[in-house]
């Protein structure tokens, strides 16, 4: 038997960890130098760009139709939207119309987009967790269903090449529609087993309840956005704010949260899912028709006229920006994206300090980050 | 919300000796922008991040730019409300030149958003933010020199084997390979 | 009761589990290699060029316009044109092109090269299982190797070439009609007091969809 003598002091350390780049849960090569008292995080510094493939550079010695395909490859998992937010600035800095049908195909689109992130999320998120791969091959079955049709529209699961300035490349091929009608039909009672899943999980309630809590106002100084800002309680959808696209038109609502902790971003999320569903009810039924591009687009060799502009869409990570500036050549000036999962991860930090190690990869896991946007 | 015209008079009666200019935006998307000078900068922001009429509580988004041939480097802030759902209000500030007078101040106290797309201007263009809490290189690793979105940066003369080179990819593989490499032996073979 | 959010999981689990011997939804996977996916008209992986008929080089579509060059986004297509010229479907004298490699290491797969191409010669491909033992020689793809025959691109694209080759066989049927009337003209003996009849109304030259007007 060791006696133990109380008046002797136990020498302590801090110790400093690094988290990744090689590590499953960081959803990419991201790496955080912890320091921990123990179990508990005392100091966490996000390190990355060894995912920094330089595409602003690229981008101003390539054409602006060339850029659409590097903007599939940042947020990888959401490559419609990322040629959305591109093909908006571009047609805000050169005054360029969309016709109607083109339009509702890109809210079509971008909410079957919606739809594969925030599922891909809920995975990921269980499987950091610990449920290896469960919940995530059922989020992925439904996934898939969404890339057939994509990969019959497009020729392509996930980069999509899709939106072209003024329109979408190439029209919707005979039978797509009745195809989404079936996909959507179907998701609802795939949320609702996927629920059933998980939402009444006591293990999942317990590592997410009061975990990880941004406050509102935090969270809006620190230009967070998308649903992390919505979980905080902040009402500021884009698509509701700015009704860019053809969103005016759709009755939807936007889901907010109370308390700001993991399990309300992870809630938020499934909400949205359902939000998204409705838009695409309606949209797949009010589809108008008409051309998808206006025939006298020009493809090859745009310049538009010196100046710049700024356009932001309400991508599933949060606001997507593009600051383009033109000096009337046919390459761009600067071309800057604004990327939702470098600035949600501003304060990981703060939300992080005073959990244990374990809470560290399911708070990076609900801040829903992939690095190719982060590095670009 | 009001024209760039009247919060230019605004904030000229609020912060006595800022000198600020309306930079005018000819592309259609009506976007034109506050040229700030360095010493208000900040005063200007924490009025319009705290004045009630604007409520600008949101910085989007900062970007560096090189004007290569003006000679100096750029930063362009863009700013929105949550609160009052409306924006952007977009401010620039420019750096004396391109070499020794390359400090701006940090906005990262005003908004804490700045704090990582600052470090990124630093990083990848030069400009020196002062008050920034945390100022270090971000993207490129922490021994890199030099600043790598400037227009006449240089990359240093390393080359890897590309079998398709062509134009200054092609004088490179001359320089540092004067015979490609030969096939592996055992595919040769066959 | 303490556990009931996990029991009704495990009941979730059960059923997809027993649910995937009966039902085809539930069984989500396929024993690849032995089983292959259809993939869909649309899909693309890697350029190639079509030729008509049965000679790669006489009937090699691509006029080394360099235009899938300029366009390509990670420039991995390299072009260098032919001296000698050769005719076209409409018999027209075209230039060819003497060098035509395309590096598939680079290639990302847009399709942008198939889309801005002005005379329907390069298209996108299906195949991917392309993992080879050495990577220096092999992705480097040249203009043999690129060659494939319009009856492949009917095979992989049934709409598009459908659309291809009737606007090429309108093409040939308006050139010949211009020759014919161009013939008709020469030959017609012209009488010695009546005015000069004016020019032969001419066929609009046949523009290809595709094309973009230079600037």
């Amino acid at each position: 038997m060791i006696a133990i003598d109380n008046d002797t002091e136990v020498k302590q350390e801090l110790l400093e960890v690094s988290m990744g780049p090689h590590h499953p849960s960081t959803h990419g090569v991201f790496r955080m130098n912890v320091l921990l008292d123990g179990e508990t995080v005392v100091k966490l510094k996000p390190v990355f760009g060894y995912l920094h493939r330089n595409h602003e550079k690229i981008a101003e010695t390539n054409s602006y139709l060339a850029s659409i395909p590097y903007t599939d490859r940042l947020d990888y998992i959401c490559a419609m939207t990322n040629n959305w937010a591109y093909t908006l600035s571009v047609e805000k800095l050169a005054g360029i119309a969309v016709p109607p049908r083109a339009e509702y195909i890109r809210v079509i689109v971008s909410e079957l987009t919606r739809l594969i992130n925030h599922s891909c999320l809920a995975g990921f998120l269980l499987q950091d967790m610990g449920a290896l791969g469960t919940p995530l091959m059922y989020a992925f079955r439904e996934r898939e269903k969404i890339l057939d049709l994509f990969e019959a529209l497009t020729g392509s699961r996930m980069m999509h090449n899709f939106m072209r300035f003024g329109g979408c490349r190439c029209d919707l091929p005979p039978g797509w529609v009745d195809g989404a009608k079936t996909i959507v039909a179907h998701f609802g009672p795939f949320l609702d087993e996927f629920e059933a899943l998980l939402t009444g999980n006591e293990i999942l309630r317990a590592r997410t309840e009061g975990v990880g809590v941004l406050s509102g106002a935090l969270a809006v100084s620190a230009g967070v956005t998308g649903p992390m800002l919505r979980a905080s309680g902040v009402n500021y959808d884009i698509r509701k704010v700015d009704a860019y696209g053809a969103y005016g038109k759709f009755a939807f609502r936007v889901p907010l949260g109370q308390r700001g902790d993991v399990f309300d971003r992870y809630m938020v999320r499934i909400l949205e899912m359902r939000e998204s569903l409705k838009i695409l009810e309606q949209a797949l039924r009010e589809l108008p028709d008409g051309p998808v591009i206006d025939p006298k687009a020009k493809l090859r060799n745009l310049r538009p006229k010196p100046g710049e502009a700024y356009g932001r869409i309400e991508s599933p990570k949060g606001e997507l920006g593009f600051y383009l500036i033109s000096d009337g050549g046919p390459t761009p000036y600067r071309f800057r994206v604004r990327p939702p999962s470098l600035i949600n991860v501003t304060i990981l930090e703060d939300l992080c300090l005073g959990h244990s190690v374990a809470d560290v990869v399911v708070i990076l896991g609900s801040v829903d980050i992939v690095l190719g946007e982060v590095d670009r | 919300m009001e024209t760039l015209e009247q919060l230019k008079a605004r904030l000229e009666t609020a912060i006595p000796n800022a000198k600020i200019e309306i930079v005018p935006n000819p592309s259609p998307v009506n976007q034109p922008s506050l040229l700030l000078d360095t010493e208000s900068a900040r005063a200007i922001a924490h009025f319009l991040r705290d004045d009630p009429q604007l409520r600008l509580d949101y910085c989007s988004n900062v970007t560096g730019v090189d004007w290569l041939k003006a000679g100096y480097l750029e930063a362009v802030y863009h700013l929105y409300s949550v609160a009052l759902k409306h924006g952007p209000v977009i401010l620039r500030m420019r750096t004396g030149n391109r070499a020794d007078r390359v400090y701006l101040p940090s906005l990262t106290p005003v908004w804490r958003s700045c704090e990582f797309q600052e470090r990124e201007v630093y990083d990848l263009y030069g400009i020196v933010f002062q008050g920034h809490p945390d100022l270090r290189r971000i993207l490129m690793w922490d021994e890199f020199v030099d600043y790598p979105m400037r227009k006449d940066y240089v990359e240093p003369d390393d080359y890897e084997y590309d079998p398709t080179p062509h134009d200054d990819a092609l004088e490179k593989a001359r320089k540092h390979y004067p015979q490609a490499p030969a096939p592996l032996q055992t595919e040769a073979a066959q | 009761m303490l556990g009931s959010g996990i029991i009704r999981g495990f009941i979730e689990t059960a059923r997809n589990f027993a649910g995937s011997y009966c039902s085809r939804e539930r069984l989500t996977t396929i024993q690849y290699p032995e089983e292959r996916l259809a993939q869909p008209e649309s899909a693309r992986i890697m350029p190639f060029l079509v030729f008509d008929g049965a000679d790669p080089k006489a009937g090699l579509r691509c006029t080394a316009c360099t235009i899938c060059e300029q366009e390509c986004p990670p420039q991995c297509i390299y072009i260098i044109k032919d001296a000698v010229k050769k005719p076209d479907h409409i018999g027209k004298m075209q230039m060819q092109p003497k060098v035509f490699d395309i590096d598939i290491s680079v290639c990302m797969g847009c399709g942008i090269c198939a889309e801005v191409c002005p005379f329907d010669s390069i298209k996108m491909d299906q195949v991917f299982e392309l993992s080879s033992g050495e990577r220096f020689n092999t992705f480097l793809l040249h203009k043999e190797q690129l060659a494939k025959p319009n009856e492949y691109f009917r095979k992989l694209h049934p709409s598009d070439a459908a659309e291809t080759d009737a606007r090429r066989a309108e093409d040939k049927i308006k050139a010949e009609a211009k020759a014919r009337a161009a013939a008709a003209a020469a030959a017609a003996p012209k009488p010695p007091s009546s005015p000069k009849p004016g020019p032969p109304p001419k066929v609009p030259a046949p523009v290809p969809e595709h094309a973009e007007v230079a600037t």
